[in-house]
């Protein structure tokens, strides 16, 4: 009845694959899938197995995943690690753009104003007391940070807060929150520094050259010297 | 065609109004033709200060309601011949009386007569501030070197920066008391602006004749000696475009022994 298989299932060491053909209807995938997962004997009682979907040039909604998901769980003792898709729609694209792109701005942040971005900032001035910076990734400030920074403020615990002269007011990354001291000595602060979280879920603040190995992320170039 | 220039602060009690009065004062004593508005509707002080309470028939809210033609509420400085006037706030209402866009319908109109319209801007940044802030072409900040009103000014300036039209903002740090800078427990002047970073368009020492003179309703700017006058009259120059050297605050103390030591040529 059927020339070609629209599900294919496949073993690796990291658990198994399934490659499903993104030319043909959705209701046929769901139909030969459901087959299929039926069809398998069940040797393994205990083990969960981890499953990577891979959907091809098909775009899935965020529905259908759900609907993928509950097939495949409800079958066997199978887990959905992860639905791969060669797609995006423009929307999530725009969305992932700017949630990785650094967003520049020349300026001073005064007293009462807030700028916020999805990504990195990498402010080009001070931020002033009572001013106050957030951005969904890391915050970069060339001059002094006297003001409020919020990094990874959608919840993003490896995003750091590095400043020219380190003064803040408050610090925050994603939800934990430091307070600065009640006086600073600006003679003290000759060097630049940097805020993440440490492994001990604590928000501290050191030298902006540890960085490089804390955050290895935080260098995308690539290529050599 | 005249400037309008706001004098706002953000803080209350930093000195706008003084301000306001002695620079009117020193720029119609440098012969200009100035006209002082102020809009704190509500809360005026202005003609206090200038000592022409007394004189009000009309007011602000009159001329913008049109209830009378714009120099009918104008009220004459006696001391200057037909130089300085004063349109002064109504009492009986409150900022709510008056909207941006007649505020500049207004002060648009009195540039065509006069040289400079100095506005008073009340304290705050709602309605006053917003109606204050509408007519003016350029704006000088007014701040104390205290940390609270620092931060006030801050908040101001990037107000005034989102302004559109609006020249960069000028700074005048207000009532310096020097011994205080000097043991630490006052900003200095170049904290102050080195915060803001803003252009300083002048300083002015905090002295007890401006307050009396206040109290008397004659602007300290009338005398010629007194330092914060002419701290004033440096800043209504300096508004005119000449450039002048900021006033040395602390004096250096002349005794005997420095007295002695000139006499004789080794001292400064």
């Amino acid at each position: 009845m059927k020339q070609s298989q629209n599900v294919v299932i496949k073993g690796t060491k990291d658990g198994l694959t399934l490659q499903l053909n993104d030319k043909c209807a959705y209701n046929e995938l769901i139909e030969e899938l459901t087959e299929k997962l039926d069809g398998v004997v069940q040797d393994q009682e205990d083990t969960l197995i981890t499953v990577t979907v891979q959907t091809g040039n098909r775009y899935v909604t965020e529905e259908e995943k759900e609907e993928l998901r509950q097939l495949i769980r409800k079958h066997r003792h199978l887990v959905v690690e992860e639905i791969k898709s060669n797609v995006l729609t423009m929307e999530e694209a725009v969305q992932w753009k700017e949630e990785n792109e650094i967003v520049s701005y020349a300026g001073r942040i005064r007293s009462g104003q807030v700028l916020e971005v999805p990504g990195d900032l990498l402010l080009i001035g001070d931020v002033n007391p009572g001013g106050s910076v957030l951005a969904g990734g890391s915050i970069f400030v060339m001059g002094s940070l006297k003001g409020m920074a919020h990094a990874g403020c959608y919840g993003n615990d490896s995003a750091v807060i590095a400043a020219g002269k380190m003064m803040p007011s408050q610090l925050r990354i994603s939800d934990h929150l430091t307070r600065s001291p009640d006086r600073y000595d600006e003679e003290e602060l000759t060097e630049s520094e940097c805020a993440f979280i440490n492994e001990a879920q604590q928000l501290v603040i050191d030298r902006l050259q540890v960085l490089k190995y804390l955050r290895p992320d935080l260098s995308t170039f690539k290529g050599g010297f | 065609m005249g400037e309008a220039i706001v004098i706002t602060s953000g803080k209350g009690g930093v000195g706008k109004t003084t301000t306001t009065a002695n620079l009117g004062t020193a720029l119609a004593l440098q012969e200009k033709k100035v006209c002082l508005v102020d809009t704190d509707i509500g809360l005026r002080n202005l003609d206090v200060v200038m000592g022409l309470e007394n004189r009000i028939i009309y007011d602000l809210v009159d001329v913008v309601e049109e209830r009378c033609k714009t120099h009918q509420a104008l009220v004459k400085d006696k001391r200057f011949n037909d130089l300085l006037y004063l349109l002064p706030a109504a009492q009986t209402t409150d900022k709510s009386a008056v909207h941006p866009e007649q505020m500049k319908k207004l002060i648009d109109e009195l540039k065509q007569d006069y040289d400079y319209i100095l506005i008073d801007c009340p304290a705050g940044i709602e309605q006053g501030y917003k109606n204050a802030v509408a007519g003016a072409d350029r704006a000088i900040v007014v701040t104390t070197p205290e940390k609270s009103s620092v931060r006030d000014a801050d908040r101001v300036i990037g107000l005034l920066e989102k302004e559109e039209g609006m020249a960069p903002p000028k700074l005048i740090v207000n009532r310096i008391r020097h011994h205080m800078v000097k043991d630490g427990d006052m900003l200095d002047v170049d904290e102050v602006a080195a915060h803001l970073s803003i252009e300083l368009i002048g300083i002015v020492a905090d002295d007890d004749e401006v307050i009396k003179s206040s109290h008397n309703g004659e602007p300290v700017a009338h005398n010629p000696n007194n330092r914060a006058s002419i701290a004033y009259r440096n800043i209504a120059r300096r508004i005119l475009g000449e450039s002048v050297p900021l006033q040395q605050l602390d004096p250096v103390k002349e005794t005997f022994f420095t007295k002695f030591k000139r006499f004789i040529g080794i001292g400064r």
